[in-house]
């Protein structure tokens, strides 16, 4: 749905968040690795939303149970901490409504699991700063004109979009650009300059 | 009607009291419950199995068939001679494997092909039902093949399925017993027939009663039966089975076996010509009444309704696992009547799959090889499997 999938250094962070047989909805499951990898290893119970239809039927094909769906409109019809968890990993900057998903998210799920590309990385200030043009890295390889990224935010901003909506964060790791997590005793700056990715388990 | 024709015609009319399947037949103490408000009795119900059950019983597959189809889902049609309307998914070493599973597929109440129906002998006259037989709903097809399944000593069926109409069924199922469902594939269907369906049933309905040949439904004591009206309102189904780009693409304006117009009413074009076959070879096999019977069963379905008009409350609480397939080109079942299922599930917390295909074929492709389909049913019978522990 939104970045390429042989970088997803994210899902093993996501999926250690998550314990076995736990109830999960996967909002952006792309092609199913997530999905596939908690089912493997974790033995969840685990159902898919996802916006191409390719990657839906070659899920299902897969035997792993997703719905063609997009998260600005589908969140709706699920009921009320009708899951464990809810993953939406890598496409929240691809909504058009990244509040009211994030809002669902919570209510749909006893606890939510977001991970996005940091946008305040100190690539992205350099991009803007010295060149004076919108980044394309190897995280972001898409140009401004035909990016699926329409709503990018930096870990502070979404820190900031947590407590507008009353939500805990009961967990948060950022991954810099290899992918190895940034110790936890790091101050949020700190965070928001190195980290290449986020990813938040919130509750509310 | 030519010879071979008119043989065809009377071997229907013998599969409707004596089918070449195996019938299994209910007594005055065993009647079947209508939604009409009145009880059938004695009924049957012909069927066909293929593969073995299995010691736990466990890996059954009910087959639903469509408005037209039949019991002879994966073996030679009786009547036509041709194989099973399903066979490039059912059999040995298929997609459905029959090595692996136990299929069962049962010819629906108000069918023709065996199970009771308008062109069944009433007993109290010992004359064909006709119009005597009360309406037959989507819920009182399946209460029989319920009935059926406990004949073979099945408690939960591994998987239901079926398409269009079968898919009605499918749906009706897994909402009645859910507990007897452990997965659920209904493909091409919707939860209730749309304003556009009912009208195009009932342009099919008059097209039988203006033939006079269907004398109020008792042809058969008058010794003739309303092809022509069979024919016009198979016509017009078939058109709603298919899509403007695939009739397009199969027969633009090409010209029936001539070089120019006529300028006349005969079959000029391809389309006329493939469309009056259609007509012609269908009342070879189908009862006029059966016909009349089946389309109304599809028209008075309406899941939500009998569920205070809320779908997700039909399957509230469900564990059967669901997967619904669609066709982009559908205009009979469009894609959203799938996906307002799809939603209904969701609001009940359903383990739902669902697959839209993209194809021009229409809502027929649901009966041809789809490879995408295929992948589909696959991907969610194999999963369903392991889930309940069936071995390869």
């Amino acid at each position: 749905m939104s970045v390429n999938r042989d970088q997803r250094v994210d899902l093993e962070v996501v999926a250690n968040l998550i314990p076995p047989q736990s109830r999960v909805l996967d909002v952006g499951s792309g092609d199913g690795s997530l999905l596939e990898l908690l089912q493997d290893t974790k033995q969840v119970d685990g159902r898919g939303l996802e916006l191409s239809q390719r990657g839906v039927n070659e899920c299902v094909a897969r035997g792993l149970s997703v719905i063609q769906g997009d998260a600005d409109k589908d969140l709706e019809f699920y009921p009320d901490k009708g899951f464990d968890f809810v993953v939406l990993s890598q496409t929240l900057q691809a909504t058009r409504n990244p509040k009211l998903v994030l809002d669902e998210l919570l209510r749909i799920g006893n606890r939510a699991i977001v991970s996005f590309p940091n946008f305040g990385h100190w690539r992205v200030r350099l991009s803007l700063f010295i060149q004076g043009r919108m980044p394309v890295t190897k995280d972001l390889p898409y140009s401004w004109y035909d990016t699926p990224n329409i709503h990018f935010c930096t870990i502070r901003d979404f820190v900031n979009l947590c407590d507008e909506l009353g939500a805990t964060v009961e967990k948060a790791t950022a991954l810099d650009a290899n992918g190895q997590k940034i110790g936890l005793s790091m101050p949020w700056w700190f965070w928001n300059f190195f980290g290449q990715q986020a990813v938040f388990l919130l509750k509310r | 009607m030519d010879a071979m024709a008119a043989l065809r015609a009377r071997k229907t009319n013998n599969e409707a009291d004596q089918p070449s399947s195996p019938v299994l037949r209910f007594g005055p103490d065993k009647p079947l419950k209508l939604d009409a408000g009145t009880l059938l009795s004695p009924f049957q119900i012909a069927y066909q199995t293929y593969g073995t059950l299995n010691d736990a019983r466990s890996n059954a597959i009910l087959v639903c068939h469509a408005l037209t189809g039949d019991q002879h889902v994966a073996s030679t049609n009786p009547v036509t001679g041709k194989p099973g309307w399903w066979e490039v998914l059912i059999g040995p070493g298929k997609i459905i494997d029959t090595s692996r599973f136990f299929v069962i597929c049962s010819n629906v109440i108000g069918g023709c092909l065996g199970s009771t129906g308008p062109a069944s002998t009433n007993p109290i006259t010992g004359k064909p039902y006709g119009l005597d037989l009360p309406i037959i709903t989507i819920r009182d097809m399946v209460r029989a093949q319920q009935m059926l399944i406990d004949h073979f000593g099945i408690e939960k069926l591994f998987c239901v399925l079926g398409g269009s109409m079968g898919g009605m069924q499918v749906l009706e199922w897994a909402s009645s017993y859910p507990e007897r469902v452990f997965s659920a594939l209904p493909i091409a269907t919707g939860a209730r027939h749309s304003s556009q369906n009912i009208a195009f049933h009932e342009v099919g309905r008059q097209a039988v009663m203006a033939d006079p040949d269907w004398h109020g439904g008792k042809y058969f004591e008058h010794g003739k039966r309303p092809e022509k009206g069979l024919a016009v309102a198979r016509m017009a189904a078939h058109i709603t089975y298919l899509s403007e780009a695939a009739l397009h693409r199969k027969f633009g304006r090409n010209l029936q076996d001539r070089e120019a117009l006529t300028f006349g009413f005969d079959a000029d074009f391809q389309i006329e010509s493939y469309l009056r076959h259609q007509g012609m070879t269908f009342v070879d096999r189908f009862d006029a009444n059966s016909y009349l019977y089946m389309t109304r069963s599809m028209d008075y379905f309406d899941l939500a309704a009998d569920h205070g008009g809320r779908l997700a409350d039909a399957f509230a609480g469900t564990k059967t696992r669901f997967c619904l397939v669609s066709f982009t080109s559908d205009w009979l079942f469009p894609t959203e009547e799938s996906r307002s299922i799809v939603h209904a599930l969701n609001a009940a917390g359903a383990s739902v799959s669902f697959v839209e295909i993209e194809t021009d074929r229409g809502h027929d492709a649901f009966l041809l090889d789809e490879p995408e389909l295929f992948a589909a049913i696959n991907g969610f019978i194999g999963s369903a499997a392991r889930a309940r522990g069936l071995s390869a």
